[in-house]
């Protein structure tokens, strides 16, 4: 339910303008500064403007193979994740079996797993020398490990393993929303079940699959993980922007953030356009649609139970194997199928070591600070959104929050780098880079926009005649906000904050690139202790992590199911 | 040999009975109704016939053919749904010619059939139109023309017309069953509302509680209802509980109101009987309720207090107490009586039906 922005009483029209202030200054900082500042930079070569920068690192084949690169996997993730998910979606909204709920929210489980974590869990249980590996080679009894975890299909299978949940969910609330009596009716109609799957129902839920695809596209050309640890000779543009900033060459690698951004923006501005239409299903229908009946019984049903527990095993093997190795004991595991000895010490030295815990404790205040920003801001700008009531300013200000979350972390650091690493027109003398402030400025940044979005859908499914209703019994607007309006909103808004926190904790992409020992995050802990070998500690970080997103995510789902 | 005909029909939703044991007949060229309250199993016949649903036990055939598990999009039949199920991707003509695309007609004929088809519901013109642009009632026009494009063996229609405003579902319904007729087609109606079936309809089933109770005509249904369930459901009825006294003479049976002890006697023939001594129900309409001045002896009459007088234009409801009986009586002018007075009431004999005990 979309209701007409509401008209303003006199009490608020300060309010709102101070609200408008602050939104304004925020963005102005946070977003068109540092793009400006980055644009500034991309086009001026030794103090002149000119395309000169573009055209040197455009006449670069690595540069052009790079975009390429990122291009071509980004366009097949999509396509595997659409072939992965899609069906899945079919399987859990058509059928109906014992742990069909169960099965079906495990299925969007990657969607919350740090792609770090994912990446470090995929190398021990399918790299060259993972679990699997070895089991196949014992097994064979080959002389060498049966396959690398290298390039191209070591990068679309991991993509595909933590990308298909967009196409899974999407596809299946777009399944939900179609209303059962038009499959009926084309069947009746006489057309065969293909084809009214055909002609029907996938026309019906194309928006949602646009949506998704998109989706995709633009979290894989983000995708930065993966490509560093296990991309091999696929090198994509974040690597090549994040090794060009390591060899110093600053022009180069802005360059080609500014390429990557505006890749990821066309592809957000498309986002939005097929988001906005994701309703034309409905707007067509008298009356409730009817829910399509679950298939409950039969053959279908059984192959549909074994499909979901197969799967489900699947996505749980490389977190097993995480919390295998987790309690392995670190530098005994050589050439043994599995950890030959076990012990908890690694979880114990991380909570007694100072030195050990210490990035954790940074992660923790980091994005908890960042959250609960996100949490206020949010309520700044939502408060404005469903108010406003100029349709061209609203769209703006939407997108414009939008932005810094469709921009790839490697973007948005670059960009914030670039602005606040010297002295600069809007914070003067005090440099932002090299100080602890960077990154939760960074994670503020990067995932505000989930929160802004959780609060403003619920503040737009309030139905305006309860204010109203508040106001006519003498309330005044504060009394409205923090009687009606927040204790109705706010399970909604908790929900999407805590998503943006759990994110945020396992942020690496962004933050490898700014980080100072004074903020070293438990991602870069991992990172290290990765390439130390120190696999047992490293997956000891990672199950730490998982848990606590495990049980934020929880709390998140019953506040969004919270009902009055 | 009926063109459709169920037999023994039942369905089970997991622990509720939805159809249990419906039999029907449909001949060629009538339009048939299924009538009831909501959740008495009407839909669910409905589509059952239409191939949506699968019944638990029993036979359906159609011309002849046993078509109980044939796939609906091998039936050939048209149906009208509730909320139109129009498709929100495809525009008007789309919809219309949908049927006939998913049977692979040569294009001409589909540009044919579907222009005639909205020429039909008065829509020419209409085809490069999205169905959200339309109004209800044109949707509701263009979900019939899509129907009857296919020329299908057999109409079933949803309660077409309930998501109309009422001035608009009187005219739509007048033009349906002139367009029906005109096609000589054969349909089964599902509707809740009395007025429309008996209106549109040539016979009517009235189910209640998954159980077809009674088929017939309007008329018959509503002068004679044969089950407490349907004088119950059919309009307004008097429902009087009696015990049999006797049966003199040749068919005219006496009775006894539990309420009241009134003896009321009545023709009924003699295997519609309850045992001796066992409750079971007369229903009589209002408007046959007689209500005349006090004092007066008469066939099936008694004397009570007349409770309240409610004027409503051309009639008057009149409620009557008659020694703990209560009654409604319909009457034109309710002249000579006050609330409060007393009055003397007859019941006719040729109005009272005995109802079967269910």
């Amino acid at each position: 339910m979309k209701n007409e922005p509401r008209s303003l009483p006199n009490t608020l029209r300060s309010g709102k303008a101070a609200l408008l202030v602050v939104v304004a200054i925020v963005l102005t900082y946070g977003v068109l500064y540092p793009s400006w500042e980055l644009i500034k930079t991309s086009l001026q070569q030794n103090g002149t403007w000119s395309f000169a920068n573009y055209s040197t690192a455009l006449s670069q084949p690595i540069i052009l193979e790079s975009i390429i690169a990122s291009l071509g996997v980004s366009l097949l993730t999509v396509f595997f994740c659409g072939l992965v998910g899609i069906p899945l979606a079919f399987l859990f909204e058509r059928f109906d079996f014992p742990g069909q709920r169960l099965f079906a929210s495990l299925a969007a489980m990657p969607l919350v797993l740090p792609p770090l974590v994912g990446t470090v869990a995929f190398i021990l249980l399918c790299g060259e020398s993972g679990i699997l590996a070895r089991v196949v080679q014992k097994a064979l009894r080959l002389e060498s490990a049966p396959w690398t975890l290298r390039g191209w299909s070591a990068l679309l299978l991991f993509h595909t393993y933590t990308m298909y949940p967009f196409f899974y969910v999407l596809s299946g609330a777009g399944l939900r929303r179609i209303d059962a009596a038009l499959a009926e009716a084309g069947r009746v109609l006489g057309g065969s079940r293909l084809y009214v799957l055909a002609r029907i129902t996938l026309p019906q839920i194309t928006p949602s699959l646009l949506a998704a695809g998109l989706l995709t596209f633009m979290t894989s050309m983000a995708s930065f993980s993966a490509p560093l640890l296990f991309g091999g000779n696929v090198r994509v543009l974040t690597l090549e922007i994040f090794t060009a900033r390591q060899r110093g060459d600053t022009t180069l690698a802005i360059t080609q953030t500014v390429v990557l951004a505006v890749i990821s923006l066309a592809a957000l501005l498309l986002f939005q356009r097929y988001e906005g239409t994701r309703r034309f299903a409905a707007a067509a229908m008298k009356g409730a649609p009817k829910a399509q009946k679950r298939i409950a019984s039969g053959k279908g049903r059984a192959a549909a139970m074994f499909c979901s527990i197969l799967f489900s095993l699947i996505l749980f093997l490389p977190i097993a194997t995480l919390l295998l190795v987790s309690f392995a004991r670190d530098g005994l595991w050589t050439t043994q199928t599995l950890p030959p000895e076990y012990t908890v010490n690694n979880f114990k030295r991380i909570i007694t070591e100072g030195n050990a815990i210490e990035p954790f404790i940074n992660s923790l205040t980091m994005s908890g600070l960042a959250a609960l920003a996100a949490l206020i801001w949010s309520f700044c700008v939502a408060t404005i959104v469903t108010r406003w009531r100029r349709k061209v300013g609203r769209r703006l200000l939407s997108l414009l929050v939008l932005v810094p979350w469709a921009l790839p972390g490697t973007v948005v650091a670059i960009s914030i780098a670039e602005a606040y690493g010297k002295p600069s027109s809007l914070l003067g003398s005090f440099i932002l880079v090299g100080t602890f402030w960077i990154l939760p400025v960074i994670y503020f940044l990067r995932f505000m926009p989930l929160v802004v979005r959780a609060v403003q859908s619920n503040m737009e499914q309030l139905d305006p005649s309860l204010e109203q209703a508040a106001a006519s019994l003498g309330a005044r607007w504060w009394r409205r906000l923090t009687r009606v309006t927040l204790p109705l909103v706010w399970p909604g808004a908790v929900a999407g904050t805590l998503l943006a926190f759990v994110i945020a904790l396992g942020e690496y992409v962004a933050s490898v690139l700014v980080f100072v020992p004074a903020n070293r995050p438990v991602s870069i802990a991992i990172a290290s202790e990765l390439r130390d070998f120190n696999l047992g500690s490293a997956a000891a970080y990672g199950v730490i992590l998982i848990a606590i997103i495990g049980v934020s995510m929880m709390i998140a789902g019953r506040l969004e199911r919270w009902r009055y | 040999m009926p063109l459709l005909s169920l037999k023994n029909i039942s369905k089970r939703f997991g622990q509720t009975r939805a159809v249990a044991d419906v039999s029907l007949d449909v001949e060629k060229g009538e339009f048939f109704g299924l009538l009831g309250p909501s959740g008495c199993g009407k839909t669910t016949t409905l589509r059952m016939i239409a191939g949506l649903e699968e019944p638990d036990s029993g036979e359906i055939r159609f011309n002849n053919q046993e078509i109980t598990r044939v796939s609906p999009e091998r039936r050939g039949f048209g149906m009208v749904f509730q909320n139109y199920a129009l498709f929100p991707h495809l525009n008007v003509f789309e919809n219309v010619a949908f049927g006939l695309r998913a049977r692979h007609k040569p294009k001409n004929e589909v540009n044919e059939r579907v222009a005639a088809a909205l020429e039909l519901i008065q829509l020419p013109g209409y085809g490069k139109r999205r169905v959200d642009e339309l109004s209800g009632g044109q949707q509701q026009r263009v979900a019939i023309a899509r129907a009857i494009a296919i020329e299908p063996a057999l109409l079933l229609f949803d309660e077409p017309l309930s998501n109309l405003d009422v001035a608009l579902r009187e005219e739509t319904r007048g033009e349906l069953r002139e367009l029906v007729n005109r096609l000589g087609l054969t349909a089964v109606y599902v509707t809740h509302d009395q007025e429309e079936a008996f209106a549109l309809c040539d016979r009517i089933g009235v189910m209640v509680g998954g159980r077809l109770r009674q088929t017939g005509r309007s008329r018959e249904l509503y002068d004679r209802p044969e089950q407490l369930s349907v004088a119950r459901f059919l309009g307004r009825n008097n429902l009087i509980r009696v015990i049999r006294l006797s049966q003199n003479r040749s068919a005219v049976t006496e009775f006894k109101t539990l309420e009241g002890g009134h003896t009321l006697r009545l023709t009924a023939a003699t295997e519609d009987l309850a045992p001796l001594n066992q409750p079971c129900f007369l229903a009589i309409r209002p408007e046959h309720v007689r209500i005349v001045k006090a004092g007066q002896q008469l066939e099936n009459g008694f004397g009570g207090e007349v409770l309240e007088i409610n004027f409503a234009g051309a009639t008057s409801t009149v409620r009557v107490d008659a020694n703990g009986l209560l009654l409604e009586a319909l009457v034109l002018q309710p002249n000579g009586l006050v609330a409060g007075g007393s009055c003397t009431i007859q019941l006719p004999s040729e109005h009272l039906s005995l109802l079967k005990n269910e």
